[in-house]
């Protein structure tokens, strides 16, 4: 491996998506269905009741939950026997669906982030980041058509009267949140985000697209790109914060931590370069890609192995200052998490996937540059992640009712399956190389 | 003093010419001593069939030392030397010790890691550095062959050297002094030549 010498006029690459792949995706959706199916079948069956978990309910949780009980269908709380099934289909529709939208949202941003960094080693693999942009619309009308079918099972705010001093069901603590948590500003924040992301998204492929054909040499729709690229990454610093403590962070509507946003952004952003890593390898492997060598695989593995050390150290940054300053209001959220028999072993779980995983096996040079060992890493890394959110998602609304299982795999793997369909038929359309982009050459020489 | 002409020297002012130059000496079984250039060269370690560094391994090691030590350390004091309760939590509590530990492995791995630099390139206190030409730092690659160890004659590998691009080729050679000049040369020479002379004079 030395010095290529390449002529730039001639390395497009069409990618087409059909055969193995195709079927291999929709094989993804279908066993995603059949898990699904079987999944809510025993629900049905068994109720959904889990074992009274005493150690969930701890004073705190009684005490702002059980004044809830007038509101029949929805929150768990002390009241098992109004339990259905459908409403844990309902969370994890919400947690399948918020995953992959800021995956999605987070490889986008990822695209962004090379053009404003002036960054020349990822130009070949450009168009592998920029069709995360695809899933972002989609995700968000399934989010939004979720949050209007089951707002109350997922969200306990959204529920009549919480703020009404004179309902039974009032509760202070949420009521004073109301000037941001009500349901037509949630409404208005969720269309208004998702409709500028996927604005910057198709503007931005519409700028790279048009450099494609632009013969001239200049460096007019870069430098175009770049501005954009600017303006998304502003926007996107705002808008991401907020979404996390929406669509996430507002489930555990009594709770609140200051480092939030920060942490949901490194999850989902370490989760998108491990997508990102394992779609270079897929296209590689199709025999496309051609130019990409482990120098580009190494940089891409440094940053998987780096965001999910920064992951690690936001998360754990949030949790110790829970635990040491022990203030009840705060530790109910682990307490939770750490005092039930389902969730505690995914709480230790993801440390050991997200974690001590990607950093023992990535640890070495050699690892980095070796396919197998990426693929490995990314897969254990996605995986782990979509864990993570059945842990920030469904202890909060569904109490010790839910739980990691068939339904939660399922919706995931179907998500997964639309997630795929539509990045590889956005891949398709178009070259996947960016021509005419000043870096180009940069990257084709990239060496570590 | 006496000298004697034992290296070699290629001034190259092209790293793409260098880094060719080094395959195609190394192809026909020339010995290179080593390559000196102002800023690193792409490929160039490729080019001389350069191991892997062991300083990751190293850093590794004073890292996983570091771990240990602070967990060790903490649990002691923590849990039998001075047993405190500190936020109603036991006395080994695992999450308190994170951010020590975490200091602590990236301390150890730091010194140690500067430790095995300065050991695995020799450089101690006073050491004379071998500069082959000064222009070393400045704008030129420079290239030691040393004589000793190849089969070919002088002359053969002059020829060779011009050949592949070299702008200029020198002899270069080394007194016993500087070669083997140590920190105990320098308080050697303090005692016996005092402050002024010593091995300073070597450097110029």
């Amino acid at each position: 491996m030395a010095h290529v010498d390449v002529d730039l006029k001639n390395v497009q690459e069409q990618f087409t998506f059909d055969g193995k792949l195709k079927k291999n995706v929709l094989l993804i959706g279908g066993i995603g269905v059949v898990l699904f199916v079987l999944g809510a079948i025993f629900l049905m069956m068994g109720g959904g009741h889990d074992d009274h978990h005493a150690a969930v309910q701890h004073a705190t949780e009684v005490a702002s939950v059980a004044s809830d009980g007038a509101h029949g269908d929805a929150h768990g709380g002390g009241h098992h026997g109004e339990f259905h099934w459908y409403q844990r289909i309902i969370v994890d529709f919400w947690m399948s669906g918020v995953f992959f939208t800021g995956v999605a949202l987070l490889g986008f941003f990822f695209f962004a982030l090379q053009y404003v960094a002036n960054s020349g080693w990822p130009t070949l693999i450009m168009r592998v980041m920029l069709n995360f942009r695809q899933f972002i619309p989609v995700g968000g009308i399934v989010l939004l058509i979720t949050f209007l079918v089951g707002s109350h099972t997922i969200f306990h705010w959204t529920h009549d009267g919480i703020a009404d001093p004179n309902s039974p069901t009032y509760d202070a603590i949420i009521a004073g949140k109301t000037d941001f948590l009500n349901v037509p500003f949630f409404l208005f924040r969720m269309v208004l985000f998702v409709t500028i992301w996927t604005f910057f998204g198709f503007i931005l492929n519409k700028v790279t697209k048009a450099e494609d054909q632009d013969m001239s040499g200049t460096t007019k729709y870069f430098r175009k790109a770049q501005r954009l690229s600017v303006a998304f990454l502003i926007f996107f610093g705002i808008s991401e914060s907020i979404t996390s403590w929406d669509w996430i962070m507002s489930i555990d509507t009594h709770w609140f931590s200051t480092l939030f946003g920060w942490y949901i952004l490194a999850g989902w952003l370490v989760t998108a370069v491990a997508f990102m890593s394992l779609f270079v390898l897929i296209l590689q492997d199709m025999g496309y890609l051609k130019l990409v060598n482990e120098n580009h695989l190494h940089d891409l593995g440094k940053f998987l192995f780096g965001f999910s050390i920064f992951w690690s150290y936001l998360w754990f940054s949030q949790f110790l200052l829970i635990y040491y300053a022990n203030i009840p209001e705060e530790t109910v959220y682990f307490v939770d998490r750490l005092k039930s028999d389902t969730y505690a072993p995914l709480f230790f779980g993801i440390l050991v996937t997200n974690f001590l995983f990607p950093f023992f096996v990535l640890m070495t040079r050699d690892a980095k540059r070796k396919t197998i060992m990426m693929k490995i890493v990314a897969v254990v890394v996605i995986f782990g992640h979509f864990m993570e959110y059945c842990l920030l998602i469904v202890p909060g609304s569904l109490k010790e009712n839910g739980g990691f299982g068939l339904t939660e795999i399922g919706t995931g793997m179907i998500f997964l399956s639309i997630f795929l369909y539509l990045y590889f038929t956005g891949l398709s359309k178009g070259g996947l190389i960016p021509q005419n982009h000043p870096m180009l050459e940069e990257s084709v020489h990239h060496h570590t | 003093m006496e000298k004697n002409t034992n290296y070699l020297v290629g001034v190259f002012g092209d790293q793409d010419i260098l880094v060719k130059a080094v395959k195609a000496l190394r192809k026909k079984g020339v010995k290179i001593y080593e390559v000196f250039t102002p800023y690193p060269v792409h490929f160039l370690e490729d080019a001389l069939g350069y191991k892997r560094s062991w300083m990751p391994r190293a850093a590794f090691g004073f890292g996983a030392l570091g771990t240990t030590c602070a967990i060790l350390l903490q649990s002691w004091i923590m849990g039998f030397e001075w047993p405190m309760i500190i936020g109603g939590k036991g006395f080994i509590a695992i999450p308190d010790f994170v951010p020590i530990t975490f200091e602590l492995t990236v301390l150890f791995s730091a010194f140690g890691m500067a430790g095995s630099f300065f050991v695995s390139q020799d450089l101690k206190p006073h050491k004379v550095p071998q500069i082959f030409d000064r222009r070393q730092s400045d704008d030129k690659h420079i290239m030691a062959i040393d004589l000793a160890k190849n089969s070919l004659s002088e002359d053969e590998l002059k020829a060779l050297l011009q050949e592949v691009g070299a702008e200029e080729v020198n002899n270069k050679s080394f007194t016993e002094r500087e070669k083997k000049a140590s920190f105990f040369d320098y308080v050697s020479d303090l005692f016996t030549k005092g402050v002024t002379d010593s091995a300073r004079e070597l450097k110029g």
